[in-house]
Formats: C-alpha cells, sequence, structure tokens
C-alpha cells in the first residue's frame, strides 16, 4: 500500500498513516454496517408507525466527544511527525536545487553540478535548498515521504536522512506543464566512500567532454570567475586571455614563462609568485579542485588565445 | 410579504381538481427564456447542469484512456499538451459550471419556495438575471474551449497561468462571470428565507434542506467576490504584464494560492451543503420517521459554513507557507470535520427504527452515505501534517476529494433529481432501471477511485501523463471504473427522459413527504399555492400518518 521506507521519518509517517487506515477502515464498517443493516432490519412493512425521536443528549455528545478527541489526538501525532520533516539539522550535507520545466539540477557542497541523477552518503542529513527558474515544482522523493514546493524567487527546503542504500525515485509533483510527468529524477544513496569517489569522477557527462568545457565548468563552479576574465579586461586578477605562453613580470622582479607548471604552481600556491601589478589576494586551492577539472582548468586557460 | 398574505384564492371549492400547470402555463420559447418563476429557472438550470455534466464526463472519459497507458511516444493520438488541456477541463466544467450551481441552481430553486409556502423567491427577476449571466459565462467558457483550451488546471495557479499561452484570461473570466450568478442565487436565497416563510413557520420549522441552501448561500455570498479578484488580477498580468503573482515580474505565486483557498476551500462546503441538505430531506421521509437531532443538522449546517473560512491553507502544507500557519490550519481543519461526522450519525439514528422503502431516491442516499463517509474519511489523512506531505498532490487526494464532490455532492444531486422528479414533472420514471443505474454507479465508482487511493498511497502524482509501470494495472482498473459509471449515469437519465412520454399520474405526494413542496399538485401550479398556505405539521413529523394526496388545500 506504501511505498518503500527509506529513512526513519518514513516509517515514522507510515505508522501513523496505518493508524488512520484501521481508523478509517473501523469507522466506515460501523456507517455502513448500520446504514445497510437499518435498510434490511427496519424494511418497510405497512402501517407501521415509527417512533418519534428527536434527539437523545447522551447519545449525541458521545457521538460528538469522541471523534473529537480521536481527531485532536490525530492532529498531535502529524503534527509532531511534520516538525520532524520541517526543520533540517544543523549540521546537514548541502545540495542546492534548481528546478526548470522540465529538468532538475543539483549543486553539489564542491560545487560540481549535477543533472537529474544524482548520489549522496548513507546515513547522513541531507538538506536541499531549492529554487525554481520558471514556474513552481515541487521535489517530491516517495520512499523518504518527503514533498515540498519549489518556488520562483524563493529558496524552500527539504531534507531527510536515508537510512538504506538503493536507488530511489525522485518526482515532480506540482503541475508544471507539458513535460511535468516526465521531470523525474534518482537519487542513489550510497557509501560514504562510494559517494566521496562518486564526487571525483563527476557525472557521467564529464565523461564525453572535451577538457576545456570541463574547464569552463570549474571556472564558474570555484568562483575563479570572481576575480579573473577571459576576455582580456582587467579584474582583481589577471585575465586568462593569452596567458598560457606569455612572459609575466612577477612582483619580486623576475619574471616567468606560464608554461603548465606555472599555471599549476600558480593554482596550488598563489603566494609563490605574484604577478607584478596584483596584490596577493588569490586563495590556496591547493588539494580542493578535483583531478578532472583541475586538468580541464589548464586546458581552458591554454585554449584562450 | 404583504403580496403573498393576499394571493388571490383561485378556485374557490377545496378539493381542486388538476389545474394547469407551470409548464403548460405560458407557450413559447420566449415564456421560458424570459420567465421569473422559480420552478422554470430550476428546469432550465437542470438542464444546463445535465448538458455540462455531460461534457465534463466526457473530458473525464478522455482522461482516463489516456491513462490505460503510462509511457506514451511522442505520437500518441493524445498528446500531452491535449491531456492537459483535457484534465484541466474536466475540472472546470464539473467545478464552476456543474457541482457548485447543481443543488442551488436547479433543486434549490424549484424546491425552496415551495418548502417555505412561498409564491417564488425574494427577487424573481435578479433569479432571471443570475440564470443568464450563469448562460453567459457558459458561454465564454465554451469559446475558450473552441479557442484551444486551457492548460493551467482548474486551480489556475500561477505563475504558471500566468506565463502558458491560450484562452486563460477568457477562461478566468469565464468563471469570474459564473461567480456573479452565484452570488445572485445566494443573495436571493438569504432574502428569501429571511422574508417568506409561511405564516408559523419559525426558523426551527423550516426543512433542514432549507437550512443547507441557507448556509451556502451565505458562503456564496461571502466568498466568491474572492476568486473573482483574483481571477481578474490574473488576467491584468496576463494582459498588462503587472506584477502581482508572477516571480519574475516581482509577484509573489504563493499570494495566488492563499486567494485562490480562501474561496475555493469554502467552496468544498458551496458544493457539499447542499448534498447534505438533500439527504437530510430523503432519508427521513423514506424512513417515515422524524429526523433525529434537527438542530444539530441545522446548526452544524451554519457551523461548516463559518469554520471554512479558516481551514484554507490545508491545500498548501507543502508550498512554503509558515509552519506555525500549517499547524493552525491542521487544527482548524480537524475542528470543521466534527460537525460533518455529526450529521452522518444524525442520519443513521433517523433511519434506525425508521420503517424504511428502499426506493429510487433512498438507494442514492445510502450511496451517498457510505461514499461520503469515505470521503470524510481518508480527509483526515490529508488533515494530518506528517501524512499529508506524502500524500499531497498525488492521486489519494483525488481520490479524497472525488468521493466528496461526486460520492457526495453528485450523488445527492441524484437522489434529490429522482425524489422531486414527480413533483417537477409530474410523471414518475420506472423504479428498476432507476436502481440499477444506481448499483452501478455505486459500483462503478469505487472501482473508479479506490484503486486512486492505492495509487495516491504509493506516490503517483496527480496530473501525470507518463507514470512508472507499476501503476498501470490500477489505472486500467480505474479506467474500467469510468465506463462502468458512465454506464449507470447513462442508464438513470435515459430512465428520467424516457419518463416524460408517460402521461402525468403522479401522485402530489408520492413519497409521502412532510415538507409544504408536497402540499401542491404534481407539477405545481404557477403560484404554486391557490392560498397561502400554513404549516399543518412540522417537517418529518410522522405522528399522524401521512397521505399520498395533499392534505392542506
Ligand atoms: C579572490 C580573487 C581570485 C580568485 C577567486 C582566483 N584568483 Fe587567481 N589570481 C588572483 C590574483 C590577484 C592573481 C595575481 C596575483 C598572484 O599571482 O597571486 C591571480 C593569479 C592567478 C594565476 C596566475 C596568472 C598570471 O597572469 O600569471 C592563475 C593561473 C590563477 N590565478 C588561476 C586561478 C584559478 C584557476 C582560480 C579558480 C580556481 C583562481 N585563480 C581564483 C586572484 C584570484
Ligand atoms: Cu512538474
Ligand atoms: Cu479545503
Amino acid at each position: 500500500m506504501l511505498p518503500e521506507q527509506g529513512s526513519q521519518h518514513a516509517r515514522n509517517v507510515d505508522l501513523l498513516f496505518m493508524a488512520l487506515f484501521w481508523l478509517n477502515v473501523f469507522f466506515f464498517v460501523l456507517v455502513a454496517g448500520l446504514a445497510i443493516y437499518c435498510v434490511y432490519a427496519f424494511k418497510r412493512r405497512e402501517g407501521v408507525k415509527t417512533p418519534h425521536i428527536t434527539h437523545n443528549l447522551a447519545l449525541e455528545l458521545i457521538w460528538s466527544v469522541i471523534p473529537t478527541i480521536l481527531v485532536i489526538g490525530v492532529f498531535f501525532w502529524g503534527a509532531a511527525g511534520y516538525l520532524d520533516y520541517a526543520v533540517a539539522p544543523g549540521n546537514s550535507l548541502e545540495i542546492a536545487v534548481t528546478a526548470k520545466k522540465w529538468n532538475w539540477s543539483f549543486t553539489m557542497p564542491d560545487g560540481s553540478v549535477y543533472g537529474k541523477d544524482i548520489q549522496i552518503p548513507v546515513n547522513t542529513n541531507v538538506k536541499f535548498v531549492m529554487t525554481s527558474n520558471d514556474v513552481l515544482h515541487d521535489f517530491y522523493v516517495p520512499a523518504m515521504r518527503v514533498k515540498h514546493d519549489v518556488v520562483p524567487n524563493r529558496y524552500t527546503e527539504v531534507w531527510f536522512n536515508a537510512e538504506k542504500e538503493g536507488t530511489y525515485h525522485l518526482a515532480c509533483a506540482e503541475y508544471c506543464g507539458k513535460s511535468h510527468s516526465d521531470m523525474a529524477g534518482s537519487i542513489k544513496v550510497v557509501s560514504a566512500a562510494e559517494y566521496e569517489k562518486w564526487l571525483v569522477n563527476g557525472p557521467p557527462e564529464w565523461e564525453t567532454m572535451k577538457p576545456e568545457d570541463l574547464g569552463k565548468i570549474a571556472y564558474e563552479a570555484y568562483g575563479c570567475n570572481t576575480c579573473h576574465s577571459v576576455d582580456g579586461s582587467k579584474n582583481t586578477g589577471p585575465t586568462w586571455k593569452g596567458l598560457y605562453g606569455r612572459t609575466e613580470k612577477l612582483a619580486d622582479g623576475s619574471s616567468v614563462v606560464a608554461d603548465e607548471a606555472y599555471i599549476e604552481e600558480s593554482i596550488n600556491y598563489p603566494g609563490r609568485k605574484v604577478v607584478a601589478g596584483y596584490e596577493n589576494q588569490m586563495p590556496a586551492f591547493e588539494g580542493q579542485i578535483k583531478p578532472k577539472l583541475f586538468k580541464g582548468l589548464i586546458a581552458y586557460i591554454k585554449s584562450l588565445k | 410579504m404583504a403580496d403573498i398574505l393576499t394571493s388571490p384564492h383561485v378556485g374557490a371549492d377545496v378539493q381542486h381538481g388538476k389545474e394547469i400547470d407551470y409548464i403548460e402555463a405560458k407557450k413559447g420559447i420566449w415564456s421560458w427564456m424570459s420567465t421569473v418563476d422559480h420552478k422554470r429557472l430550476g428546469l432550465m438550470y437542470l438542464w444546463a447542469v445535465v448538458a455540462n455534466f455531460i461534457v465534463g464526463g466526457i473530458f473525464a472519459l478522455l482522461v482516463r484512456i489516456t491513462l490505460l497507458t503510462g509511457n506514451h511516444g511522442d505520437n500518441y493520438f493524445i498528446s500531452a499538451e491535449l491531456y492537459n488541456r483535457f484534465f484541466t477541463l474536466h475540472g472546470i466544467v464539473m467545478v464552476f459550471l456543474v457541482i457548485i450551481p447543481s443543488v442551488p441552481g436547479a433543486l434549490g430553486n424549484f424546491v425552496l419556495p415551495l418548502m417555505l409556502g412561498a409564491k417564488d423567491v425574494a427577487f424573481p427577476r435578479m433569479n432571471l438575471a443570475s440564470f443568464w449571466i450563469y448562460t453567459l459565462g457558459n458561454l465564454m467558457a465554451i469559446g475558450a474551449i473552441a479557442l484551444g483550451m486551457v492548460d493551467t488546471g482548474w486551480t489556475f495557479y500561477t505563475p504558471y497561468s500566468s506565463t502558458t499561452n491560450g484562452p486563460v484570461s477568457l477562461m478566468a473570466l469565464a468563471a469570474f462571470t459564473l461567480g456573479f450568478s452565484s452570488i445572485f442565487t445566494g443573495i436571493n436565497f438569504i432574502a428569501t428565507v429571511h422574508k417568506l416563510r409561511a405564516p408559523g413557520m419559525g426558523w426551527f420549522d423550516m426543512p433542514l434542506f432549507v437550512w443547507g441552501i441557507y448556509s451556502t448561500s451565505l458562503i456564496q455570498v461571502l466568498a466568491t467576490p474572492v476568486v473573482g479578484i483574483t481571477l481578474v488580477l490574473l488576467t491584468i498580468e496576463r494582459a498588462w504584464g503587472i506584477g502581482v503573482f508572477d516571480a519574475s515580474k516581482g509577484g509573489d505565486p504563493v499570494l495566488f494560492q492563499h486567494f485562490f483557498w480562501f474561496y475555493s476551500h469554502p467552496a468544498v462546503y458551496i458544493m457539499i451543503l447542499p448534498g447534505m441538505a438533500v439527504i437530510s430531506e430523503i432519508i427521513p421521509t423514506f424512513s417515515a420517521k422524524t429526523i433525529f437531532g434537527y438542530k444539530a443538522i441545522a446548526y452544524s449546517s451554519v457551523a461548516i459554513a463559518l469554520i471554512g473560512f479558516l481551514v484554507w491553507g490545508h491545500h498548501m502544507f507543502p508550498s512554503g507557507q509558515s509552519q506555525l500557519a500549517s499547524l493552525i490550519f491542521s487544527f482548524l481543519t480537524f475542528l470543521v470535520a466534527i460537525p460533518s461526522g455529526i450529521k452522518v450519525f444524525n442520519w443513521l439514528a433517523t433511519m434506525w427504527r425508521g420503517n424504511i422503502s428502499l426506493d429510487t431516491p433512498m438507494v442514492w442516499a445510502v450511496n451517498f452515505l457510505l461514499l461520503f463517509t469515505i470521503g470524510g474519511l481518508t480527509g483526515i489523512f490529508l488533515g494530518a501534517l506528517s501524512t499529508d506531505i506524502h500524500l499531497h498532490d498525488t492521486y489519494f487526494v483525488v481520490a479524497h476529494f472525488h468521493y466528496v464532490m461526486m460520492g457526495g455532492t453528485i450523488t445527492a444531486f441524484l437522489g434529490g433529481v429522482h425524489y422531486w422528479w414527480p413533483k417537477m414533472f409530474g410523471r414518475m420514471y420506472n423504479e428498476g432501471p432507476a436502481k440499477i443505474a444506481a448499483y452501478l454507479y455505486f459500483v462503478g465508482f469505487n472501482v473508479l477511485f479506490l484503486s486512486q487511493f492505492v495509487m495516491g498511497s504509493n506516490g503517483m502524482p496527480r496530473r501525470y501523463y507518463n507514470y512508472l509501470p507499476e501503476f498501470q494495472p490500477w489505472h486500467v482498473a480505474s479506467t474500467v471504473g469510468s465506463w462502468i459509471i458512465a454506464a449507470g449515469l447513462f442508464l438513470a437519465l435515459g430512465n428520467l427522459l424516457a419518463s416524460l412520454r408517460k402521461p402525468k399520474e403522479a401522485t402530489d405526494n408520492p413519497w409521502k413527504g412532510t415538507t409544504l413542496e408536497w402540499q401542491t399538485q404534481s407539477p405545481p401550479i404557477e403560484h404554486n399555492f391557490h392560498d397561502q398556505p400554513v404549516l399543518h405539521r412540522a417537517p418529518y413529523d410522522y405522528r399522524t400518518p401521512v397521505s399520498v394526496d395533499r392534505e392542506i388545500h
């Protein structure tokens, strides 16, 4: 009756669901049983006079008070489960989600951007911070029993802690037009080690992409673009246009030809060789950039003639 | 008032024979188009609602046929765009053109003044205006369909509705126009109930149908303007790009949802209270027993009408409204469920130790009891916050509100039509086919929508053109159910229409009802009663036997 349970939260929700299911069955059998019993037991016979019963306070109190108590109980139970779901714990892994007609895109904590299929570590609080580029969408992972609208110009959040490895379906649950029903994705829950490996390798598209295109992704994902231009204009840092092979004057008066080794060193340890006319403002990226993207960056810089 | 008291005494003797009824009183199409007779307007609403119901039903069947498979390639004969239009139009037609006007427009217009012993509603010309505004709105909706249909969903959620192509503005203005018809009818009924009750008829001597329609009218007058202005704002946004709801223009899409549900939740009660009102008539009549808990039923209608204004946010739990708001809305939602539950128990207590005759209207009433109970009970899953988050916008919700809107209101409407049919047309339909139709409907209904509960709890989102293969068996079952229910409905309709070829042989009070509409001829004369009727017995008082003929003249 219910989808597989991917989290403790899902099990809590299901407990209430099943309790309500049996409550439903009980009251339905009561009402239907009484109605059908009456129809047969009190079938019309001519000349019978019916009793004139206009009300019965005790009975009416019973059938008002008992349901009231029951539903107030259900309210608190539902509210408790909801509050669990509503606020993500502070230590959550944060993934940014952008929805647009009709696709999902995910930005992982390391800045790498993925399409509709992602992986997350098991037994970890994962928080999705979501926004939409166009109309309303809704992030729905049935196995986790979580669902939240994705709204343009707003950030909304949803979180869960997957307790079992496996691949879980992601659906759009807010009508968004033509391909609403195809706006699906998958969330693969894997071990922490496998997750790290997956992050390093990057999304499957990366397999086939040209290195300089990967470099362009990294240029934006790691924020190089906030300091370096690619069109020749001067910014906080030197432009990358024509950088490869250029002879750079350094602040200490020496000069160096910008070959691969120099560029690599400038990214990992920018303070070692500071270009003349610039402040030593660049953060060191040593060990922070995925190897594939690192190679890509160099290829990208080379391509900017 | 004075008008009523001095109504001319047509025919001096006490035993009136059959006289010219309201249908034959005037001839010609113009006499219908310009009529201010509430009974004729009731009939005109009836036929309009039936016609729209067929249209809305065809859209539903098309939706179900599309969903026989869940993996449509690009070349399927019903494209995704078309499918989206079908479910949108099914919703718009059924909500705005069928359910909302069904019981109040058709049955309320016909019966309410008769029940009060009045000659007509308080403002007969306004009543005529209301019908023509309804027709205008109807034509605008047909125009929007002809211009390529809309794909917004009946909820018109922004910013999709502010950006999608198609005659959305025309459709929104159609709903706006229909709202005025609804407001006019509401004002009219409120005034009628306050002013035109028969001498001696206090508030608690009114039939419960009147209480139900009265509560409905209150909501119609108070809530409809809100959806009206909301749809106008949407139209303005589309026409002149003024950002109200569209985030890209600086508007707030969630605001639209608040506005929309501020009307549309109360509108749920605009739709269900009249259904409950019909059931409160049928059950005592066919149980030949006084209603149990008259005041509880009367007050619960009003309570539902008022608390119903405070729960709209339960449609928005996952929308990004504040958590505190969600908690409050959830709590109030549970409170508003109680009066509905009380009514069900009152109806059962009325049947208990009754003398029950299972004629067609009573079969429909039992259908109502069973279906509406499922609808109400499954609402608990959706009122509770944590389960709603999972079920929101899935087939569970679709099944739930069909059990309430169709299983409740439409079922009650069909029961009401069969109940008052001999009064309206002076003819009895064949009981055999009528009952078979009601049973088919019941079976088809459950096949159609129980399977949707299963899909919904399994996480099948609504408004889906393609779906995962595991859902297909349930979708097929659901579609087969739609064919069974369609067969039942056509049988019911055909059987009713066939009766119109019979002679007018129905007695004045074939079901031995106790309310005043049975104290006039079938079909009634143009002015309803010869004299101002006085309350001859309290409603549902079966202490003295009721005759199939009139007791007062
Ligand atoms: C906060 C601003 C800032 C950011 C962010 C930044 N840089 Fe730099 N970068 C500089 C500055 C300033 C210099 C010149 C001073 C120096 O050599 O340290 C520089 C120098 C360089 C050089 C040597 C350029 C030359 O003309 O010799 C390279 C290569 C470089 N950055 C690559 C990167 C890459 C790759 C990234 C992103 C992963 C990056 N930078 C991010 C500010 C920044
Ligand atoms: Cu969608
Ligand atoms: Cu509601």
